[in-house]
């Protein structure tokens, strides 16, 4: 295969990639624009492979059926509860790929650069190994996170900032070493120094952040591997890396983007980490004002309410994908509308680990996604609502954020449950959120609480449904 | 060892509820109580001796025995003379037993004292004190929305219309107009009932601040022709009495919507006092023949000056319900909420769930209902630390606008603007060509990749991740054109990243595709 005809596969296969995403405007052409993306990816491939530059077909054939396979069987197994893993450890597959194609790149001999091109290579690869290990690292810990071997709560070491401060600061200086170096050896160790200390400064980065900052890390985790793969594309003077990681890296910043308004936070707040404990106090609940009766309801009463309501809407958030009560509540759903009861679902931005976690979970349990609505959708009516049923979700609920403005997670966008004429909160325990913020919303007149595992609640509203 | 509850049948003349129905006796046994009940006490209720047996519930035939070897004996009435042993019921307690039920201690200063000389605990479920967090022992509110519903029920009952408006083969019916004076638990039952019905609903009440839970039910709020600001609103969310000029102008609204209205039906109570005469004689006069006044402060003297407390008459054409037993006539449900209401009490009571009643007076809500303890009068309490009504007013606490995004100022557009030119034009100074032909690709891929990221559906967040994984793994193609080189490092690392790549794209569009294909209508 000529240049020409390799470079006009990569323009097909950037197209089919853009094409991809836009078919995710919404669910019917999604589907169409994931086999766009298929094939996209399979013209890329083939092109480099059949290229001139490629001999080593056995070492290639035999990698990509182990890979091949491996993604495949992860891709079958994978529980949709535990989709945020997946996605979190795939994003560090691709910072790892990223390290390793920039050292592979420096130390071939067969590149040449001479002069102001020579530095700007330099450049790349250095960026490009650096991007990628921070996401290397803090992907895997964002991994170990959510499957819980790491602990959720923000892990603050003092002096977290300076020493943050001079990790970027020694890069820099390595940084200029590198550059500066005559031969590949003397580069070396400077590029493996960096390495280490990127891999470090990923660790350290996602250790200090809470598990209710899960959505923000993961999109911005997404991020970074697109810029890696961009990085990397520069250093191979590859349009179509480039033009890839561009697109990835600017649909995580985005998602980040969007997660942060959800939260009404700042991005670098976030990412300096240790939500509701930076904040200062943890607003004891302003004036005490929070604290009050709370009254309990019993799953047969919670049926009754259900069924003789005409308005219901269900708030679901990370507790119902922990307990997979998902299947349970689409169970509830199908047979409240054979009653001519109109339920609808409330998503909020935040709700779950990442990014739409929620609707994955209630597609799967075959939920009819126009019933599924977004917060701003739903929020107005919430007055002409007989019942709402939130079922582990916590803060995204609070009037806090709405009435107390010394509250931690005040001006935050949140679901105004508390305008329908009941209210039943599904929870374990009296506990707080993960800000770690009392919920009023528990304490008002309308709330009911039935507390108990959310599965086993579930199960006995639908008994009695 | 646990204590014994006692439920004895009612025996004020047509009383049809019952202190405990069988769930509610069930939860009481869970708290550790042995519950007893007389034969027959739940027949009129329609819960028989047999559903109490299946409850755990002793059902005893011997009404004396039942008295004497209860130590907590739970009716709805207060002890009166039991018309069968001759005997009164207060006698019948054991010394120093436990009675819970209405008691009403200001007006029966009697039947107090017979109970002191018992040397009893008497609760009274009259004197819940009005704190939300004693709501679900609050048996006066229980009881008042039955009888708004009732009250509605008995109106139709006695109205020659419909009270929903139709248009028929046979012409067109008008629906009936209904005014409710008094918004309390009573009032808005009674709103909300007659608004279902299809009449047209009006309320009046001297605190202002129902008007919204008023007109948030469908009714009209009347208001004054009143000048000057007048609360209404007394010691614990109930109704106080009011200036004459206020009275006045109050009597002039009344007698101009007598006029129009088929059915008017008071529920005004000022706690302490006889009930306000609000309809007079003349009133009543004016109103259409057929029309339907309903009073629900009977028992208190009664809001029309017409009322027969007890019974129904008709006076010049107009049929005046005085009925005093309105939720009696709602047994079934009205025991059921009384039940509850009790059982909620004895959760109270019993802290340690062993059966055992505590009687705790530092407890805000045990100490309000408490009116004798160990044969000491501790009524009337101490007043209660809040009043719902006026408490409810700063607690409207500023509401912050939520999610204020604030506009950047425009000099930092311009600086942020600048900034990146001045930068463009810095690397465009130094970079060679082929880096900047890359460099453009870039810039644009970027801004596409702006476009097309904000029209994807928030639903579809996750595949979004998902493929964005898998088109990550283009940095096969980095490791595809490495991995055919000399060095055996090179290729060694190359292979690596080529395997890892490809789980990305395998897994990638695999779990994409999987989901997608859940989304379905």
């Amino acid at each position: 295969m000529t240049e020409g005809t390799i470079t006009v596969a990569y323009i097909a296969a950037s197209v089919l990639f853009i094409l991809a995403l836009g078919g995710l405007s919404n669910q019917e052409t999604a589907r169409k624009g994931n086999v766009y993306g298929m094939t996209g990816m399979l013209i890329a491939v083939l092109a480099t492979v059949l290229g001139a530059k490629v001999t080593g077909y056995g070492t290639v054939i035999v990698c990509m059926a182990i890979g091949g396979s491996i993604g495949f069987y992860l891709a079958k197994k994978v529980a949709m509860t535990e989709m945020p893993e997946l996605v979190a450890i795939l994003h560090s597959f691709v910072g790892l790929a990223a390290v390793l194609v920039g050292f592979a790149n420096y130390m071939d001999e067969t590149i040449q650069f001479e002069g102001a091109e020579h530095t700007i290579h330099n450049i790349e690869i250095y960026l490009g190994i650096l991007i990628g290990a921070v996401t290397f690292t803090g992907s895997v810990i964002a991994f170990g996170k959510l499957k819980g071997i790491v602990t959720s709560k923000p892990v603050l070491l003092k002096g977290r900032n300076a020493l943050n401060l001079g990790m970027l600061l020694l890069c820099i200086w390595l940084g200029v070493s590198f550059i500066g170096a005559e031969s590949t050896s003397g580069g070396m160790l400077p590029l493996i120094l960096m390495t280490l200390i990127a891999f470090a400064f990923g660790v350290h980065m996602v250790m200090a952040i809470g598990g209710a900052d899960m959505p923000v890390v993961i999109s911005m985790l997404n991020s970074y591997s697109g810029w890696a793969a961009a990085a990397t594309g520069f250093m191979l003077s590859n349009d179509l890396l480039i033009v890839t990681g561009a697109l990835v890296g600017s649909s995580g910043a985005i998602l980040s983007y969007i997660m942060c308004r959800a939260m009404n936070r700042k991005f670098l707040a976030v990412i300096s980490g240790g939500f509701g404990t930076s904040g200062g106090t943890v607003a004891s609940s302003g004036d005490g004002e929070a604290q009050g009766e709370v009254v309990p309801i019993s799953a047969e009463e919670t049926g009754e309410l259900l069924k003789n309501a005409h308005e219901v809407v269900i708030v679901p958030g990370y507790g119902m994908a922990v307990a997979q009560a998902q299947h349970v509540v689409s169970e509830i759903t199908r047979k409240l509308r054979e009653q001519k009861v109109n339920v609808r679902f409330a998503i909020h931005p935040v709700a779950g680990r990442m990014p739409g976690h929620m609707n994955v979970l209630l597609a799967e349990a075959k939920v009819p996604y126009d019933i599924v609505y977004e917060m701003e959708e739903l929020n107005e009516d919430f007055p002409d609502v007989d019942v709402v049923l939130v079922i582990g979700a916590n803060d995204i609920v609070n009037p806090d954020a709405q009435d107390n403005p010394s509250s931690p997670i005040a001006g935050m966008p949140v679901l105004e449950v508390w305008k329908a004429e009941t209210v039943i909160v599904m929870k374990r325990s009296m506990a707080t959120g993960y800000a770690g913020v009392q919920n009023p919303l528990f304490f008002k007149e309308n709330t009911r609480m039935l507390f108990g595992d959310a599965k086993a609640s579930v199960e006995a509203i639908l008994g009695s449904v | 060892m646990s204590m014994k509850i006692g439920i004895p049948k009612e025996v004020h003349d047509a009383e049809c509820r019952v202190a405990a129905t069988p769930e509610t006796a069930e939860q009481l046994i869970k708290l550790g109580y042995t519950v007893a009940i007389e034969t027959g006490a739940g027949d009129k209720a329609h819960f028989s001796d047999e559903a109490y047996r299946e409850a755990g519930v002793e059902i005893s035939n011997d009404v004396k025995a039942l008295w004497a070897e209860s130590d907590i004996i739970m009716k709805v009435r207060g002890p009166e003379e039991h018309p069968d042993l001759g005997v009164h019921e207060a006698d019948l307690l054991h010394e120093g037993g436990h009675l819970i039920s209405f008691i009403w201690p200001a007006q029966n200063e009697e039947l107090m004292q017979r109970l002191k000389a018992r040397n009893a605990t008497v609760m009274a479920m009259d004197s819940v004190p009005r704190i939300s967090r004693a709501q679900k022992a609050d048996a006066l509110s229980s009881m008042a929305n039955i009888a708004g519903y009732r009250a509605v029920i008995e109106a139709a009952g006695q109205f020659g219309r419909f009270f929903t408006g139709q248009i028929t083969a046979a012409g067109k019916v008008p629906p009936a107009k209904i005014m409710i004076i008094g918004a309390g638990v009573a009032g808005l039952a009674a709103l909300g009932t007659a608004g279902s019905m299809g009449a047209i609903v009006r309320a009046f009440d001297t605190r202002p601040e129902v008007k919204e839970q008023v007109e948030s039910m469908g009714a009209e709020f009347l208001e004054l022709d009143y000048k000057e600001e007048e609360d209404g609103a007394g010691e614990g969310g109930y109704a106080k009495v009011m200036s004459k000029a206020f009275i006045e102008a109050e009597m002039k609204l009344f007698a101009k919507q007598a006029m129009e209205v088929d059915v008017i039906i008071t529920t005004a109570l000022i706690p302490g006092k006889p009930a306000p005469k609000l309809i007079t004689e003349g009133m009543i006069e004016t109103m259409r023949d057929g029309s339907v006044i309903v009073d629900l402060a009977a028992e208190q003297g009664g809001n029309s000056a017409l009322t027969v407390p007890g019974e129904i008459v008709v006076r010049h054409g107009v049929t005046i319900i005085g009925l005093t037993d309105l939720p009696s006539r709602l047994p079934t449900q009205s025991s059921q909420l009384y039940g509850t209401n009790l059982r909620h009490l004895l959760t109270d009571l019993t802290p340690e769930k062993d059966g055992r009643i505590v009687v705790n007076m530092e407890d805000e809500v045990i100490r309000g209902v408490t009116v004798i303890k160990d044969g000491e009068i501790t009524w009337p309490p101490p007043a209660p630390k809040l009043s719902a009504a006026p408490a409810a007013k700063p607690a409207a606490a500023p509401v912050m606008e939520p999610a204020v995004v604030e506009k950047p100022a425009p000099w930092k557009t311009a600086l942020g603007l600048g900034v990146a030119g001045l930068l463009l034009l810095g690397v465009g100074s130094v970079a060679p060509a082929a880096f900047l032909a890359h460099f453009t690709v870039f810039v644009l891929a970027c801004i596409l990749g702006y476009m097309v990221i904000w029209n994807v559906t928030p639903a579809l967040h996750t595949p979004l991740m998902s493929v964005t994984n898998a088109i990550s793994g283009i940095i096969v193609i980095g490791a595809l054109l490495q991995v055919s080189g000399d060095s055996g490092m090179v290729t060694l690392l190359a292979g690596i990243a080529i395997l890892i790549a490809t789980i990305n794209i395998a897994g990638g569009f695999l779990v994409t595709q999987r989901m997608l294909k859940m989304f379905q209508k």
